[in-house]
């Protein structure tokens, strides 16, 4: 029975209280595990965790505000600096959205590049997710070799692109530019090597013994919680549910590569741990399927009101000119209606929410970043373990701060 | 120092002696900790296929230095609501309680200097050396739960209670680890242990007779050290920084150098008990060459340190306690208890040799009474399977009964000069 | 200009076979639900291979607990809540999106709640899947629409003492005054 002190008489006031064995803990915004400006209210019993509030905001820049007072093909700058750590995935998630409204037809080049550019990105998101969750647990070599990886992919993107961290690669109506020349070999070069360092982390953490006691048992949510809570992405597959929307809703022509979706039981750190490993495999198989299917062929839709006309058409036709100026000066129409379009983002579920009125600027657009809704299932996991656990639990759903705040 | 002899009284010669000894240990330790900090950094980087710091002279060689006067030169930060003094008191105390045990370092054998004559590389000899040592580094402790308590920050309290619960936990079995070393060589003087291990070319080290303490006593001091994979009470993805995150400047410098100290101290520990300490082959005819050997073991412990501290993830707090509890402790009783009844066993062995060998050259004539010839009583005891077992050679064997013999009352050997009075009477 | 007359029809015609659009819910399970509950479903909207119920508010709650175990629908997972200001001269002004799907049949569909700009009151659905507990707390913050029966309707992404919604037509991009957090 709890002892308050509300029936106290008012000829008395509480000088000192006993010691509380509660103590309240503020976890960020500057931790050094918090991946960002996360705060965390933590209310601990010794180092058991009773309550965890997470708060967010910290990094709240008004995205989507800003959204609608720029032109359809501005938004997709935007769309770089929410996941940061997979751009292109929301560059896809924005552009499909746009091309749904404007009903345009991507060429097949395009689509294999999509598909090409957002695997890579996905193994180079889930790449840092590796290193850093591996640097929470203590493991701090892995977090090295993890971007040293990831430089090699932030290489091919900006061969590509010219950007390293905000590529904005993909446009309305197809891609910016073609891949460069020698790209596929450059290509090659890494998919040839990544096999091995996948195999490396699996030889430092997967068969580390202190990494297993930490993963295993850990942030447990089963199915049923994983799906009420919203949880996407690898997170939903940790915990036994297969559901990938590349796989159950394909865009981009995911129908036509052969992948597997990667599930585990465990519903535990561990087990979200697994499921991102695997899908980095899996990704490279996508990757080396794509670039078998490259064809020549354009990359931009054939819809010139819409894609930006090549430098060499505009310094020469007229028309080109013309479209060129209306577009970049007054941007094009994008017909009335709404549209929710979600993509298998490399954290979960991205989806984009587009209002159109007809003018050339959105007159809503939202994003249904995965990171978070999978952070607001953080309370649940963190019940009930240790403050240690937490940081890997937050680990394990790999959040990302600017995809949460927006 | 004997000459000095010839001018002051010899207590205030051997004072000086010491002085002089301290002095030039503490510039070693110093220079000892400055070049693993830097040798940590490089080691890592390397590790993780980095440069690490390399621009501060040739390949970062005085990195350290300029380290150093950084932090000299930062502000120093007091926590509003810090208690003061104790804030203030916590550092001190750290790296005093680190830096004591360096008097009782067996540096080295005793080597002849010019000018100075034979000078014996050891600030001070005392029989309860390894006592002190762990003793004092104990107090090391105090300096880190203060330091938590002081800092008024609950990530600083957390550390310093993570720090104090682990370090005490872990000293039982790196204590009961180093138990079987003392047993074996009857004697808590480091330097007596050491000269012990001189034996078979400077190769008679304890670690082939203690192989399971070696090991307890190795994850205990790396417990004990606060290291990867132990390093919970500064775990900086856990709790910032534990019980140093509110401390800046010179003090936040003092804690870094205690723990450096501590990494330097348990592989002075791990070198002396287990390793031979400066023995190694050609000592006994190039006495400098100790020197190196033993600061060779200790490199090779400190390059261990850094070599799992690139490799292994953390533990969490209850698995490091279970650990340290159920399987540490008990593993470090069992060696306790196997040495304890081994050295029974080759001890009674000792006893009957002796008191046979002793009875024959005085003239008795004995006969053994399940009727074998008499003859070898000595031999046949050795060769007898329970000595095989306790891993004592024959020749050891036979010159421990020799010295014995010989009136020679080992130092710490007490019960087997008891016995042996009590065979002679 | 020819030209581009005729590639205006060829992205018309592309409109209409628009690839990877959403499965939605059989027209039976519609009309089903149509049937059983008259109420629940104002009017539905059938556009870019997406379908979507207009949804009084009153019946938000009933319809979204029936969506979730239906047979037909079994909007098990609530991806997302997303307000939308249709600008201060619209009657209603307010639109609430739910975007649900399914794990099991992997279809889609949105449900919209329309509000008026005096009276933004809508039943919270945070009974019904938990995640919505955010959604709705990120929607009052930015636009005032308020939840009832959330269990914790707090700002989340704005500071508490925030003034105003930040993404109502009506507030202007860069705020009213520097805002500082000190």
């Amino acid at each position: 029975m709890s002892v308050s002190t509300k029936n106290l008489p008012p000829q008395f006031e509480v000088v000192d209280r006993p010691l509380d064995t509660q103590m309240t803990i503020s976890m960020g915004p500057q931790h050094p595990s918090t991946h960002g400006v996360l705060r965390l209210e933590l209310v601990l019993d010794g180092e058991m965790v009773i309550k965890c509030t997470p708060d967010i905001g910290y990094l709240h820049t008004g995205m989507e505000k800003l959204f609608e007072y720029k032109k359809y093909q501005q938004g997709i700058v935007i769309t770089d600096r929410m996941d940061y750590l997979n751009p292109l995935g929301n560059n896809l998630a924005y552009v499909m959205a746009v091309e749904k409204l404007l009903g345009l037809e991507i060429p097949e080049r395009a689509q294999v590049i999509r598909v090409l550019f957002c695997e890579l990105q996905r193994i180079a998101s889930h790449l840092v997710w590796l290193g850093t969750h591996a640097l929470d647990i203590g493991a701090m070599s892995v977090f090295f070799y993890a971007f040293r990886e990831r430089e090699k992919i932030l290489n091919l993107i900006e061969a590509a692109s010219g950007g390293r961290l905000t590529p904005s690669y993909f446009r309305i109506g197809g891609l910016m530019m073609d891949i460069p020349a020698g790209f596929e070999r450059r290509c090659k070069q890494f998919t040839d090597d990544f096999p091995k360092a996948v195999g490396e982390f699996h030889t430092l953490l997967s068969g580390n013994r202190i990494f297993q006691s930490r993963t295993q048992g850990i942030g447990i949510v089963s199915a049923e919680d994983a799906i009420d809570l919203g949880l996407t992405g690898p997170s939903l597959r940790g915990s036994g549910v297969g559901v990938d929307l590349r796989r159950v809703n394909p865009y981009s022509g995911y129908e036509k590569y052969d992948f597997d979706v990667p599930v585990e039981q465990g519903c535990d750190v561990w087990a979200r741990y697994m499921v991102r490993m695997r899908e980095m495999t899996e990704s490279h198989k996508i990757v080396l399927q794509a670039l078998s299917r490259l064809r020549p062929g354009s990359v931009k839709a054939d819809a010139p009101k819409v894609v930006l006309p090549d430098r060499e058409a505009m310094k020469t036709h007229m028309d080109a000119l013309i479209h060129h100026f209306l577009i970049v000066a007054e941007g094009f129409n994008v017909p009335a209606g709404e549209i929710y379009h979600a993509i298998e983002g490399s954290k979960g579920e991205l989806g984009c929410y587009i209002r159109s009125e007809g003018g050339p600027k959105p007159a809503r657009v939202h994003f249904r970043g995965p990171s978070f809704v999978n952070l607001s299932a953080l309370p649940h996991m963190v019940d009930g373990e240790m403050v240690a656990d937490v940081v890997a639990v937050i680990g394990s759903i790999d959040i990302v701060l600017g995809e949460i705040d927006r | 120092m004997e000459w000095l002899n010839n001018y002051v009284r010899p207590e205030v010669a051997r004072g000086i002696g010491q002085l002089i000894g301290i002095n030039i240990s503490f510039v070693v330790v110093m220079m000892v900790v400055a070049y693993t900090v830097l040798a940590e950094r490089r080691v890592l980087a390397f590790i993780q296929g980095r440069l690490g710091p390399n621009r501060v002279g040739y390949g970062g060689i005085l990195q350290p230095f300029a380290d150093l006067l950084k932090f000299i030169f930062k502000e120093e930060i007091t926590p509003a609501k810090a208690t003061k003094f104790v804030y203030f008191l916590a550092p001190i105390i750290a790296v005093t309680a680190a830096f004591m045990p360096m008097i009782v370092y067996p540096f080295g054998p005793t080597i002849n200097l010019p000018f100075f004559g034979p000078v014996t590389l050891v600030v001070a000899r005392f029989d309860i050396g390894l006592l002190y040592v762990l003793g004092i580094t104990s107090v090391g402790v105090y300096g880190i739960a203060l330091a938590g308590w002081a800092s008024n920050s609950k990530y600083s309290l957390m550390g310093g209670l993570r720090a104090s619960a682990q370090m005490i936990s872990y000293e039982l079995s790196l204590g009961l680890s180093l138990v079987g070393v003392v047993l074996l060589s009857g004697t808590l003087d480091l330097y007596g242990i050491v000269e012990q291990q001189s034996g078979w070319y400077g190769m008679h080290w304890n670690i082939l007779f203690q192989p399971l303490g070696f090991i307890v006593y190795l994850i205990s001091a790396i417990a004990e050290t606060n290291r990867v994979p132990f390093d919970l009470p500064e775990a900086e993805t856990e709790l910032v920084a534990g019980f140093h995150t509110e401390y800046s400047a010179l003090k936040f410098a003092l804690f870094f150098m205690a723990e450096y100290i501590n990494m330097f101290t348990v592989s002075v520990l791990a070198t002396t008990l287990f390793l031979g300490g400066f023995n190694g082959p050609g000592v006994a005819t190039f006495p400098a060459l100790g020197v190196v050997y033993f600061m060779a073991k200790i490199f090779f412990f400190l390059f261990l340190y850094i070599w799992l501290r690139g490799t292994l993830p953390r533990f969490r707090f209850d698995q490091l306690m279970n650990f340290g509890w159920k399987f540490l402790l008990p593993l470090a009783i069992l060696n306790v208890i196997l040495t304890a009844s081994v050295m029974f066993e080759t001890d009674s062995c000792y006893a009957d040799c002796f008191t046979i060998h002793s009875l024959r050259r005085t003239g008795y004539r004995l006969r053994r009474l399940d009727g074998s010839p008499a003859q070898p009583a000595l031999r046949g005891h050795l060769a007898d399977r329970r000595f095989r077992l306790a891993g004592v050679p024959l020749r050891d064997a036979r010159r421990a009964v020799y010295r014995r013999r010989a009136g020679h009352s080992l130092r710490g050997r007490d019960h087997g000069a008891r016995r042996l009075r009590h065979h002679a009477a | 200009m020819s030209q581009d007359i005729e590639r205006q029809e060829q992205i018309e015609t592309a409109r209409s076979t628009t690839e990877s659009s959403y499965s939605a819910p059989t027209t039976e399970a519609i009309n089903a639900l149509r049937s059983e509950h008259q109420d629940w479903v104002g009017e539905i909207k059938e556009a870019f291979g997406e379908t979507t119920f207009v949804v009084p508010r009153e019946y938000i709650f009933a319809i979204c607990t029936h969506l979730k175990t239906a047979p037909g629908f079994e909007f098990n997972l609530l991806a997302d809540i997303c307000g939308v200001d249709r600008g201060q001269e619209e009657e209603p002004r307010f639109e609430v999106n739910y975007h649900l799907f399914s794990t099991t049949k992997f279809h889609r569909l949105r449900l919209k709640v329309l509000l008026n700009e005096d009276d933004v009151h809508v039943p919270s659905v945070s009974g019904v899947w938990r995640t919505a507990n955010w959604h709705e707390r990120e929607t009052f913050d930015l636009f005032g629409v308020v939840f009832d029966g959330h269990p914790d309707l707090r700002r989340i992404l704005l500071p508490d003492d925030w003034q105003g919604h930040a993404l109502r037509k009506d507030f202007p991009l860069r705020g009213y005054e520097p805002y500082s957090l000190t």
